[in-house]
């Protein structure tokens, strides 16, 4: 019985001594990211939750209003942009704790780096592409300010 | 190490919420009806206490967030970190007695 155990916390990389050290920004990004989105998500869910009617006052509407000014829609493209790193950069640690064998490793990668891109990229293109006064679309739908 | 399994069990619940919520809106470039369907959705009972299972999932997301940035900058961090999650959950108390019961009017008189 010769078999030997790696000691805890063995990396399965050595880290690398030259280079960019990623996983040193991820580990600041994960905190500079973290205290602005405390700011944006409060402000996110304060607007859309506790502000007026809260939920059951959201209609395409109120979308259309919010995002008629670039003040909301800069708000939640920085929200889209750095909620969603975060997330996938956190689910990237759970993957790196939890995932065994290196193919489904590779795999969840795959799939979060994917998820986020995309998102990112359909998000974006919604918030700045976005028509509040859609034509031939029902006036009862639509914001007030298309009326005008 | 509570702190730590709730910090993980809430973020991944928020990631994968965030994941639907980016689609549901992604939809007002689809319609107004197609947005108004789902989002009509967000207003039931049932979902509305699920909000508030959300917002729960955030606030202590956000703060103990907060938590663990002290413990790393702060000089006194690690000596009061057993005091500060107790700070965390205390502000969790009070942020959801705000939010919840105002919460579940918006979605309970409508």
């Amino acid at each position: 019985m010769s078999q030997t155990l790696d000691a805890p916390r063995t990396p399965v990389r050595p880290a690398r001594k030259k280079g960019v050290n990623w996983e040193k920004w991820g580990w600041i990004y994960m905190r500079v990211s973290g205290v602005v989105l405390v700011v944006l998500i409060f402000g996110h869910l304060f607007m859309n939750l506790m502000v007026g009617d809260g939920v059951s006052a959201i209609d395409f509407a109120f979308v259309g209003g919010k995002w008629a000014s670039p003040f909301w829609q800069w708000w939640d493209v920085a929200m889209l942009w750095l909620a969603l790193i975060h997330g996938g950069n956190g689910m990237r640690t759970l993957v790196n704790d939890y995932a065994r064998g290196p193919k489904l490793r590779a795999a969840f990668k795959v799939a979060i780096l994917a998820s986020v891109a995309i998102l990112i990229l359909l998000g974006t293109l919604v918030v700045f592409t976005f028509d509040p006064c859609p034509v031939g679309q029902p006036a009862d739908l639509l914001p007030s300010f298309c009326a005008a | 190490m509570w702190s730590w399994v709730l910090h993980r069990i809430t973020g991944v619940a928020i990631f994968f919420f965030l994941l639907v919520h980016i689609l549901d809106t992604a939809l007002v470039r689809v319609s107004p009806e197609a947005y108004n369907a789902v989002i009509g959705t967000y207003q039931t009972p049932i979902m509305g206490l699920g909000e508030v299972a959300l917002v729960g999932a955030i606030v202590f997301h956000a703060f103990n967030g907060l938590r663990i940035i002290l413990i790393d900058f702060w000089s006194k961090g690690t000596k009061y970190q057993k005091v500060m999650f107790y700070v965390v959950i205390a502000l969790w108390v009070i942020t959801m007695l705000g939010f919840t019961p105002r919460h579940l009017i918006n979605v309970f008189s409508h």
